[in-house]
């Protein structure tokens, strides 16, 4: 009898802290007194976290009443579930740092965020953004960094001394390949030790499929349209496989990274490498000439259309439980503002363009990025297929790496992506699988 | 010696009946009073049993680690049907294979080396002991470095003799065995250990009778040393066997399975799934290669026991 009633005693107490404790967590931002405090969940990576306080610093100089705190998760799919579970328990930040397109209906932002659509935050954004921030017709979020490019970056004092322009068509860039080769460089760097990049031949061509079959995305979300058998698509698996067998791949391209890829392309040892612009401001500390050195073209296609595809940037959301929404709405405006993009770049070189109207790069913006402004303002852009379909088979870089290696021939490479797709799609659950 | 013929019993007569009667008895009067057993069965049914029988439940699901639907036998078929499973199943078995067979070759005869009467045998000892000490990981960073065409210090040293090695780690044909010769490089001296073991407990009876009969050093190898350091064989052969299979984290630091599928593993094949967030299609990887292990292991044990009783 002792025993239990002091079990329960203690039960209490441990009930009551508990309860005090959440009671003060809850009510704290209100003891800071005539100021209200936004909390800001964002990325641990060094642009992020740089963006972010760039934009939080910009943000409370021009409202000096409201306080920003940020917090951060590791990123990749253990800071998926981080997002997904403090979003599913309640406890999410008021705004949050998080990636746009088919990651974001992963979400369930109907139930979790805070509509956005016709609301005068999104006045600022460019309209060809929305899509890959929208889900089930409602818009949710706003550009949170600079776009960036998927395609050929390339060194343009080798272009420079051969003699070359930027190819329009495959063809135009083959033939390229065979001067740069005959000059003694290596024309495609290839790094397939790190497995994902082996994918750009591949996702960087979908201006080109899209170019082709305009509703390709939709098409290849209802499971009506496959890798294989659609000419245009197979085009990027053709690609990788046509750069191996003409020896255009540096020598060891198995086991070559990423950054060994990226020193090879700085420093002329390669002329082109198949790549995000999102890698070079990092190179810049060590290699300053990347700013100028490095371009970036879009992969040329067969077709008529020549342009890039882009990967958009990443979103600020708000989550549905703020406490604070007029702050926050505050704040998301000023991030889809040129005061806000202002703010970035002065803290951070944009890989590519600003999503926001009349935001424009900086006159030192690196040499890739303003190549992905000419593709924007001329309007040959698409975004990346992941931005427009959940689905996304996660053997992709294994196989671009079989068939870029010359194990795999290109179609059947097509091939054993549709049914890795299929699995996925299985695997979410979606109809029509 | 006796200890161990004794042990796997598998004939009739009174042995299994003496077993029987102490196990009655052993029941009759237990050592502690139950309670005491209470702690040890906890444990063990909550971070064993448990997540054991639930891993057999969510292998039949469609799981997102928050909610599960129920999908019958769809995730074993799906990866069945994993297209490169094939490969997989090939690969394992051609590195279980591989890794157990040198282990067992070069460790027997660094055994016979090491417990001769050498110099510095101590020092030989800890040597080839060390790799074993080693994290695997640290392991297949260092040896991708040293393999790396041109840069790495296997090529240099290759290149210095005139010849131009290949891309170890990053050529389909080269992959899966040049991690297989790291893993034996690791694992070598484990397997050296059990041999010394062995052969020093091999009486010293044997090799005078040798001596008596004027046999050479060969005839004590092959008629003394090897079948009386069957014991040891066995461990060796069963440990890295079983090694072998569910190896995994050496090609996942070397290679990652790739370049392609040309190295990818069983677990590899399953680790790729849990990281696509295919929980449930991973789960029912799990469950077959507990299956296939135990499927190629037990009647493994029991033929290899059975050679060690009747030796």
């Amino acid at each position: 009898m002792k025993t239990s009633h002091r079990a329960l005693g203690t039960a209490l107490a441990i009930l009551t802290t508990a309860t005090l404790a959440s009671c003060g967590s809850g009510s704290e931002p209100a003891a800071t007194g005539g100021t209200v405090t936004l909390s800001f969940m964002t990325g641990s990576d060094q642009a992020t976290v740089a963006t972010t306080k760039a934009l939080a610093d910009g943000f409370m100089k021009a409202n000096p009443t409201i306080k920003i705190t940020i917090e951060t998760q590791p990123g990749g799919s253990e800071g998926d579930n981080i997002v997904k579970t403090r979003l599913a328990t309640g406890e999410m930040t008021d705004v949050f740092w998080y990636n746009s397109g088919s990651l974001l209906q992963a979400l369930n932002p109907a139930q979790t965020m805070v509509d956005l659509s016709n609301d005068p935050v999104l006045a600022n954004v460019q309209t060809d953004y929305l899509p890959v921030v929208t889900n089930a017709g409602k818009v949710y979020g706003v550009p949170a960094a600079s776009a960036a490019g998927g395609g050929i970056l390339y060194n343009r004092k080798v272009y420079d001394q051969l003699g070359l322009s930027v190819p329009k068509t495959w063809a135009d860039f083959m033939a390229n390949n065979e001067k740069i080769k005959a000059a003694g460089i290596t024309p495609v760097i290839a790094t397939y030790k790190d497995t994902w990049t082996s994918q750009l031949m591949v996702l960087g061509d979908f201006f080109n499929v899209q170019a082709a079959v305009p509703d390709f995305a939709q098409q290849y979300t209802a499971g009506k349209a496959r890798f294989a058998s659609t000419p245009a698509a197979l085009e990027g698996f053709q690609h990788l496989a046509d750069v191996q067998a003409k020896g255009y791949l540096n020598k060891g391209f198995g086991s070559t990274t990423l950054d060994q890829g990226l020193k090879m392309l700085v420093e002329g040892k390669g002329a082109q490498y198949p790549m995000l612009t999102v890698l070079l401001p990092p190179l810049l500390a060590a290699n300053p000439q990347a700013a100028t050195d490095i371009g970036f073209f879009g992969i040329p296609g067969d077709g008529a259309a020549n342009g890039a595809t882009i990967w958009e940037p990443n979103a600020i959301y708000i989550a549905k439980t703020t406490k604070h929404l007029a702050e926050a709405k505050k704040f998301l405006a000023f991030v889809a503002s040129t005061a806000g993009t202002d703010a970035v770049s002065a803290a951070v070189q944009p890989t590519g363009p600003y999503r926001v109207k009349g935001a424009k790069l900086p006159d030192n913006a690196i040499q890739a990025a303003k190549d992905v402004q000419t593709y924007i303002d001329a309007g040959t852009i698409s975004p990346a297929l992941e931005f427009l379909s959940a689905i996304k088979g996660p053997s992709l870089e294994q196989i671009t790496v079989a068939v870029g290696s010359g194990i795999t021939k290109p179609a059947d490479g097509a091939a054993q992506y549709d049914q890795d797709v299929q699995k996925q799609a299985k695997q979410l659950g979606l109809p029509g699988w | 010696m006796t200890r161990q013929q004794a042990g796997p019993v598998t004939g009739p007569g009174p042995d299994s009946t003496a077993r029987h009667a102490r196990g009655a008895s052993a029941r009759r009067r237990a050592a502690y009073p139950y309670a005491m057993y209470l702690p040890a069965a906890v444990v063990y049914l909550v971070i064993f049993l448990i997540p054991t029988g639930m891993a057999f439940y969510f292998a039949l699901t469609r799981w997102t680690l928050f909610d599960s639907t129920f999908v019958g036998l769809d995730n074993f078929r799906d990866f069945l049907a994993e297209q490169n499973l094939r490969i997989g199943f090939q690969n394992t078995l051609f590195y279980a294979v591989v890794t157990s067979g040198l282990k067992v070759v070069l460790g027997l005869l660094l055994g016979v080396l090491l417990t001769s009467k050498l110099r510095l045998r101590g020092f030989l000892r800890s040597v080839v002991f060390f790799p074993v000490l080693v994290s695997t990981v640290a392991v297949g960073i260092t040896f991708s470095m040293l393999l790396a065409p041109d840069t790495g210090l296997v090529d240099k040293a290759l290149a210095l003799v005139g010849v131009s090695g290949p891309d170890w780690l990053g050529g389909a044909s080269t992959a899966l065995l040049s991690v297989a010769l790291v893993d034996v490089w690791k694992g070598v001296g484990l397997a050296t250990v059990i041999y010394i073991a062995g052969i020093l407990s091999i009486p010293q009876d044997y090799y005078q009778a040798v001596a008596v009969d004027g046999g050479t050093a060969w005839h004590r190898f092959r008629h003394v040393t090897l079948p009386l350091s069957w014991p040891a064989t066995y461990s060796v052969i069963i440990l890295s066997f079983i090694g072998g299979l569910r190896s995994f984290d050496l090609i996942w630091t070397m290679t990652r399975g790739g370049p392609g599928f040309t190295s990818d593993t069983i677990a590899s094949i399953i680790y790729k799934q849990y990281q696509a967030g295919f929980f449930g299609l991973s789960t029912a990887g799990n469950v077959l290669l507990f299956l296939m292990v135990t499927v190629i292991m037990v009647p493994l044990t029991y033929l290899l026991g059975k050679r060690q009783v009747t030796t």
